[in-house]
């Protein structure tokens, strides 16, 4: 069923990256009768590989880039030198077909009006690039709500009074409610708040021809063996194979964007499971490989006609990477909760999403009620530090089905000075250099974190819990968020891409992932994400029938 | 309340990047799908008792058996002893975990030392006295031996026992942790009378209670 493409073959798209934005791009490419080959540098699993097993996927990167054979290094300025990642990888990312959609939490709640002009509502904040995106709320909403009926998300129109306007109601209903989301809403009840319930990209009826969640918990870092999860995997992807002209080529991991002597893309050369080399040749490049990997591949690509990298002549790429802050607070409640079972997330409270100029500082977030990885992982980093070995340890830990999480997610500012490029000496397992992060969250970013973790905590004890304690609020070094690394603007001087996502240098590259976020919004940016992609799929699709690329 | 640690993926970075560097694990999934074809096989061919030690020998698995008992102790619940933690240790040692293998070696060694300067030439942490085995510990807490013991010991109680630990499912049964393939509402004590939302339902005091 599946089309085949030799490399020789001239196709109408190269896709780079399988993930949220890729599989919608291919799918949307593929409908509009374009051929396409979606290059992903991962291998393929289907739900039958996915297994409950925390040693393999939380402490073994079962489907993560592993820092083994994907090294990283880390910085925290650019004076430091750069050291490299052991156990886990600092940005990371899930390295299969479908990407991080694959293993996400499922968080999808739409950006609001606001992020999308801060910079305009704000002003400037001093050494910083927040910007106004170059796109506004209403214009990126019709695509909103496709991904939530054409990706599936569950939730309930109208339940926040801060949700932005929208045009349709959710397909599908909220997911049932947890303990930790009835405690939540209890909580922030009493303090005069506005919990609702989280949408999440997990069916929770059939939908699409996809079951509904069968409530195991094994959501966050894990593959969904039923489906249920709305990932690229079991949504875009398949479609985009079913319309004859997609050729989804997994451990295929792409190296470098060729370009002809015109200044044009011209083909993707890529590694197969084999090491063997290849180049796919196409019309043109859509670059979907994340806020970590799409600026690292920019960089390699690197030539004698675009010797700083390609599409970089304003010097941007890899540069305002932001994670999205974020810290946790823990509590014990007198009954069981049993956390484990079901999606992470069911109750989230948005009051303090927008920035207030009478905090002091820039920022704003959410908070949302859970429990991570379980019981392993909650063990080895939930210890409390007066209680990490001995009775008092055995204690905590028989407190588990009793105990949950108020996380808070809020922003990052983007700055200059926090970016991806390419480690001058390490290289990874193909002789390609590796990743460089260099990171250090602006004082705002920290001072919102705190802000949110004392909210939290009061809504946790006016929950009831017996016992509330707070997570330390540190510098991050590491996310699954990648955000800002090719940003999206009208001048060429200040952004990569422009307002459809093409490149300002090269007329048939494309960039759209998490990279293309001028801000990052308050967390839990998949949604975004492939909101954008819907929108650049149709209007790059477009450019390519009126003969514009 | 004091700071505390916590689990999530952060945090699970910047520890295993920063306080444990040396202590912590660089694993990844086909060496611990290894590991438990391993397990399995181990599993079939050997009774579990001390001479089925691969890595530690009988007399270190003495001593890390009684060091994991310390960490997760038996009480009204199975502890690290009950949960066969030792074997999946040993078994972590000399596959997954085997880039680890000469550090945590020589810092059994030097625990062993410790025990002999203190207590004799023939005395053997295992051996020591409840009250002699915690005095040590505590002063062993800090080091990033008992930092990795710890680790090991964690996930020998808590992971998957196709891995070689958490025998009966001891361990999760002790956190009241059920591994299931579907679960259905309600999952805890307080979403069982749930009213449904609305925004604008108001706070029962009696329902908090």
């Amino acid at each position: 069923m599946t089309r085949q493409y030799r490399p020789a073959d001239v196709v109408d798209f190269v896709i780079i990256g399988s993930g949220a934005a890729g599989g919608v791009i291919a799918r949307e490419l593929a409908r509009s009768r374009f051929n396409v080959v979606l290059l992903e540098q991962g291998p393929r699993f289907g739900p039958a590989d996915f297994r409950h097993d925390e040693l393999a996927y939380w402490f073994g990167n079962a489907l993560l880039n592993d820092p083994q054979i994907c090294p990283q290094t880390y910085r925290r300025t650019v004076d430091d030198v750069a050291t490299r990642a052991r156990g886990f990888p600092y940005l990371w990312y899930a390295r299969t077909v479908g990407g991080s959609s694959t293993h996400f939490t499922g968080n999808y709640w739409r950006f609001h009006e606001s992020d999308f002009k801060e910079r305009s509502l704000l002003g400037a904040i001093p050494g910083t690039s927040l910007a106004d995106w170059p796109i506004d709320y209403a214009e990126l909403e019709p695509y909103y709500t496709r991904v939530e009926w054409e990706i599936g998300v569950s939730g309930l129109a109208g339940a926040s009074p801060f949700d932005p306007p929208r045009s349709r109601p959710y397909p599908m209903p909220p997911l049932p409610v947890k303990s930790s989301g009835v405690l939540l809403e209890r909580g922030a009840r009493k303090l005069g708040l506005h919990p609702f319930p989280a949408p999440m990209a997990i069916n929770s009826v059939t939908y699409n021809g996809r079951p509904a969640c069968v409530h195991c918990g094994f959501c966050m870092g894990y593959g969904c063996e039923m489906m249920a999860k709305s990932s690229t995997l079991f949504t875009a992807i398949p479609e985009a194979e079913a319309t004859g002209r997609c050729e989804v080529r997994s451990s295929s991991y792409a190296f470098r964007i060729e370009t002809n002597s015109r200044g044009r893309v011209a083909g993707v050369a890529y590694f197969d499971a084999d090491q063997r080399e290849h180049v796919q040749k196409a019309r043109a490049v859509v670059l979907c490989a994340n806020g970590a990997e799409s600026p690292r591949l920019l960089l390699m690509s690197a030539n004698a006609q675009f010797p700083d990298g390609l599409a970089n002549s304003s010097g941007l790429v890899g540069k305002n990477l932001m994670f999205n802050t974020y810290c946790e607070t823990g509590a014990r409640f007198e009954h069981p909760l049993n956390e484990y079972k079901s999606v992470q997330v069911t109750r989230i409270v948005h009051d303090f999403y927008e920035s207030d100029p009478h905090r002091g500082f820039y920022g704003g977030g959410g908070i949302d009620s859970r429990i991570g990885p379980a019981p392993a992982g909650w063990a080895w980093l939930g210890t409390p530090t007066d209680r990490r070995w001995g009775a008092g340890f055995k204690e905590f830990l028989e407190g588990f089905p009793r105990s949950m999480v108020a996380a808070t997610h809020g922003t990052s500012l983007p700055l200059e000075t926090n970016r991806v490029d390419l480690d001058p000496d390490l290289k990874d397992a193909w002789g390609l250099p590796a990743m460089r992060v260099t990171y250090r969250d602006h004082p705002d970013d920290l001072a919102t974190a705190r802000f949110l973790q004392a909210r939290a905590a009061e809504i946790l004890a006016a929950a009831g819990a017996q016992e509330v304690w707070k997570l330390p609020v540190t510098e991050a070094m590491g996310s699954p968020h990648l955000l800002g690394t090719c940003r999206m603007g009208d001048d060429p001087h200040s952004s990569v891409v422009d307002r459809y996502h093409r490149s300002h240098d090269i007329p048939n590259l494309f960039i759209c992932d998490g990279s293309s976020l001028v801000t990052g919004g308050r967390g839990q940016p998949t949604m975004t994400i492939q909101a954008l992609a819907f929108r650049a799929g149709e209007h790059i699709g477009r450019m390519a029938r009126t003969g514009d690329i | 309340m004091s700071a505390h640690p916590t689990w999530s993926r952060r945090r699970f970075v910047a520890s295993s990047a920063g306080a444990f560097g040396s202590g912590w694990l660089a694993l990844n999934w086909s060496s611990i799908v290894r590991a438990a074809e391993h397990a399995h096989a181990l599993a079939v061919t050997t009774d579990d008792d001390a001479d089925g030690f691969e890595y530690l020998g009988s007399a270190g698995a003495r001593d890390v058996a009684a060091l994991a008992a310390l960490i997760i102790p038996t009480t009204t619940t199975a502890g690290a002893h009950e949960a066969g933690v030792v074997y999946f240790i040993d078994r972590a040692l000399g596959t997954f975990f085997a880039g680890q293998a000469p550090s945590f070696a020589a810092g059994l060694e030097a625990l062993s030392a410790e025990v002999r300067a203190v207590h004799g030439h023939d005395a053997r942490f295992a051996e020591l006295d409840a009250d002699q085995q915690e005095a040590l510990a505590r002063e062993l807490a800090a080091t990033s031996f008992f930092e990795t013991v710890r680790l090991l010991t964690i996930l020998g109680f808590l992971t998957a026992p196709s891995y070689g630990g958490n025998r009966g499912q001891l361990g999760w049964k002790a956190v009241g942790f059920t591994d299931a393939h579907a679960f259905a509402p309600p999952f805890g004590h307080y979403d069982r009378d749930y009213p449904g939302f609305s925004p604008s339902a108001s706070v029962d005091e009696d329902d908090a209670q």
